[in-house]
């Protein structure tokens, strides 16, 4: 293996990456946009769900029930209904998720120690959304309830609740870390997927065959440029991170250099896999996508845990390197373990990126077709 | 300015041979959407259930086993482990082998049986704050009626009142219906972007594009050719997609079937409107590849597909505005969930349709500008 050759290889990638100016700025801005959106626009945290309510009873006790669902800033009341058929129209428009009526009998039954109902109708299309606002109301409905009984009956069982790790329930803390996992991995799969197919579409690999550079050269000297574009994506991603999203760092910045170089690595060298065999650029960014993007975003368990999954999904991700790069880096955001807790993911990382690289290597073919 | 179908109709035709020359193709198109849909539809589950949890009963009580059931049978939590001492249950937390710890104490039944106010520990792993809120919810509801069944009688002055809930269009609550629909745009929108846009470019690239500009093709008519195949690839999709859902998955079509077609089609107007203006922009092919990816994430994004707009700062939500995406998903789970009609859907279907409008003529203005 001769170093030259490959420094040579990384000069002219690098030279070839500066003459279009356009997709380097794409590679920095696609991670500040998206950890942007991510950071800014979008949150699971559930507030100001849409509500219409229909109060038959238009009593004090009702009107503070509905005060106490305003007050708790999860729900919205857009409208007083007037009668059923608003309550179709509203839920079926989208106005509202959430439909609450009170029978004309509820203060009537409080006032009497009987069981007063209330009916909810939620909009299930987003369960997830439907889930946490059955959830509220449960809770606040039950508040409601302790209050107006006084303190003659408290609960006989008190949960004292603790949440570690991320005691504020930030959705932003979870999403984020494992986030930067995401645009590691699909900035290395756009960057480096087209271009060994590029350079067959061009007909400058003829060119490169005909010199005495191995495979293994090859490989290395095209990934060198790629890499350091992917280190300086991750710098920025981490910096935004910490400094702007405010998210905790509790573990130790060279661990996480470490580590994110290995998964880089290897991500780098899956994008390089996809290029060599495909040979066309159209199909090699069409496989890239499905085969980069689509697992790291839902099967690496950033956003959806992976106990949820049906066992042979969660098979499946056991093959996704973006599952034990995300695990790494919520554990060293929110956690801080110790490192062998994290050695199991390492080891599977330092795995992949190895034998990636020999598949690239035996796959690359110094012939003419 | 005469169009000649005919000529439109030969560039379709050997776009659609350039393509599908490479044998992969075929197998793309067939099996991405497939699986994109598999994977949405099983992955992308908010369901939470089987929430794995340790369990320290310190009482060894009936009451406290009693309540321990309660937890494993509600389907909701999952008991992996039994920890004996306070370090194990951090050690528990720690690895993330455990989402949510409870802890009963010594004293726990003698306190339920005395009538006296008892306290149970519970500590949850915040990583994943959804899980966790959940969790805490389910959690919290349980111990609550199993107080409530402990308590005596003579709490009769309790307030008690009952909450009866119903879920409409997805009354199982099962995410697969809200997520696989919407997998049919993004699908739509992935595919057409990115052919389309890497299609024109390629030409410009390997220098065909020059041959097409000494034949008598006008520019509408190069365009109209280059766009329609991948409206008709994207249209095939749609239908595989829609056969795969209803089949396989389950998910119901409440609304007028051919209320689909009519708004892909809409759709497609602004996809490949913006497939063409990136088209202008890149000249090679790795710029177009990343063009589209960079609209398509956060398209995707902000398009109420997986995150509610409702909950986005004003400012997001003001962005979605433009989004075709975001008018094409609620009418495709208009269509599917709701049972929505035209009478229900036409403000989104025409906002879609404007967009497409004026999409369609910025770009090719651009493309005919480009093409000079």
């Amino acid at each position: 293996m001769h170093l030259r050759r490959i420094i040579a290889i990384a000069k002219k990638e690098l030279i070839q990456i500066r003459r279009d100016p356009l997709s380097l700025a794409m590679a920095f801005l696609m991670p500040m946009l998206l950890l942007f959106i991510f950071g800014y626009a979008i949150t699971l945290d559930v507030n100001n769900l849409t509500t219409i309510v229909y109060d038959l009873d238009r009593s004090g006790i009702s009107r503070e029930l509905v005060a106490e669902f305003t007050a708790s800033g999860y729900f919205s009341v857009v409208r007083s209904a007037e009668s059923p058929r608003e309550i179709d129209a509203y839920l079926d428009t989208g106005k509202a998720r959430v439909a609450v009526t009170i029978p004309e009998d509820f203060s009537k039954n409080i006032s009497a120690n009987r069981v007063a109902q209330l009916q909810v109708i939620v909009d299930g299309s987003d369960s997830n959304t439907a889930t946490i606002a059955l959830g509220y109301l449960d809770v606040l409905t039950d508040k409601f309830a302790q209050r107006l009984s006084g303190s003659s009956a408290p609960a006989l069982i008190d949960p004292r609740i603790r949440v570690w790790y991320n005691p504020e329930l930030k959705s932003r803390n979870f999403i984020i870390p494992g986030l930067i996992a995401v645009i590691m991995m699909v900035i290395a799969a756009l960057l480096t997927s087209l271009t060994f197919a590029r350079e067959w579409e061009r007909g400058t690999m003829e060119q490169l065959i005909s010199t005495p550079i191995k495979p293994l050269e090859l490989v290395l000297g095209k990934l060198i440029p790629y890499f350091l574009i992917g280190v300086i994506d991750m710098a920025l991603s981490v910096v935004m991170t910490i400094f702007l999203f405010e998210v905790p760092f509790q573990g130790n910045l060279i661990i996480l250099a470490v580590i994110s170089s290995i998964f880089l690595f290897g991500a780098l060298g899956l994008g390089i896999v996809i290029s060599i065999v495909t040979k066309s650029q159209l199909v090699a960014s069409q496989i890239a996508l499905v085969a980069t993007f689509l697992p790291a975003f839902l099967l690496s368990g950033f956003m959806f845990a992976i106990s949820n999954m049906p066992a042979p999904l969660q098979a499946i991700t056991r093959i996704v390197p973006a599952r034990y790069f995300v695990a790494a880096l919520k554990d060293i955001f929110l956690k801080g373990n110790p490192f062998r807790y994290l050695a199991a993911d390492v080891i599977f990382l330092v795995v992949f990126a190895f034998l990636i690289i020999t598949i690239a290597n035996s796959k690359f073919n110094k012939k003419i077709e | 300015m005469l169009i000649s179908v005919g000529r439109i109709k030969q560039l379709v035709i050997k776009e659609f041979i350039q393509i599908f020359r490479d044998k992969r193709m075929k197998a793309i198109v067939f099996v991405i959407p497939i699986l994109q849909t598999m994977v949405f539809g099983y992955a992308v589950t908010t369901d939470i259930t089987m929430i794995p949890a340790a369990i320290t009963d310190s009482d060894r009580s009936l009451e406290s086993r009693e309540l321990a059931r309660r937890f494993s049978a509600s389907g909701y939590f999952q008991f992996a482990a039994a920890p004996e001492s306070p370090a194990a249950v951090q050690e528990l937390l720690d690895r993330g082998k455990v989402t949510v710890a409870i802890r009963i104490d010594h004293g726990f039944s003698k306190d339920l049986k005395q009538g006296v106010p008892t306290a149970i520990q519970i500590l949850a792993d915040g990583t994943d704050s959804n899980t966790a809120i959940v969790a805490l919810d389910y959690a919290g509801r349980i111990i609550k009626k199993f107080s409530r069944d402990m308590a005596h009688p003579a709490s009769a002055g309790a307030v008690r009142i009952d909450v009866r809930q119903r879920a409409w269009y997805n009354p199982e609550l099962k995410s697969k219906n809200y997520n696989v629909p919407g997998v049919i745009a993004m699908v739509i929108m992935l595919t057409s972007l990115l052919l389309t846009s890497m299609a024109i470019v390629r030409e410009r690239e390997i220098g065909t594009i020059e041959q097409l500009m000494v034949t008598p093709l006008k520019p509408i008519e190069l365009m109209l050719g280059k766009t329609i195949p991948f409206a008709l690839i994207a249209f095939f999709e749609m239908i595989l997609i829609t056969a795969f859902a209803v089949l396989k998955f389950d998910i119901p079509i409440r609304g007028a079937l051919y209320l689909l077609p009519l708004s892909t089609g809409i759709y497609l107007l602004s996809v490949l409107g913006i497939g063409l203006f990136i088209s202008t922009i890149a000249k090679t092919q790795q710029q177009a590849l990343m063009a589209t990816f960079l609209y398509y994430m956060p398209a995707v994004l902000l398009s109420g597909f997986m995150f509610p707009i409702e909950n986005m700062p004003l400012f997001f939500q003001y962005v979605t505005t433009v989004n075709p995406l975001r008018y094409f998903l609620v009418i495709i789970r208009g269509i599917f969930l709701k049972g929505n009609g035209l009478s229900l859907l036409w403000p989104e279907l025409a906002s879609l349709f404007l967009l497409g409008v004026v999409v369609l003529f910025l770009s090719t203005f651009r493309f005919r500008k480009r093409l000079e």
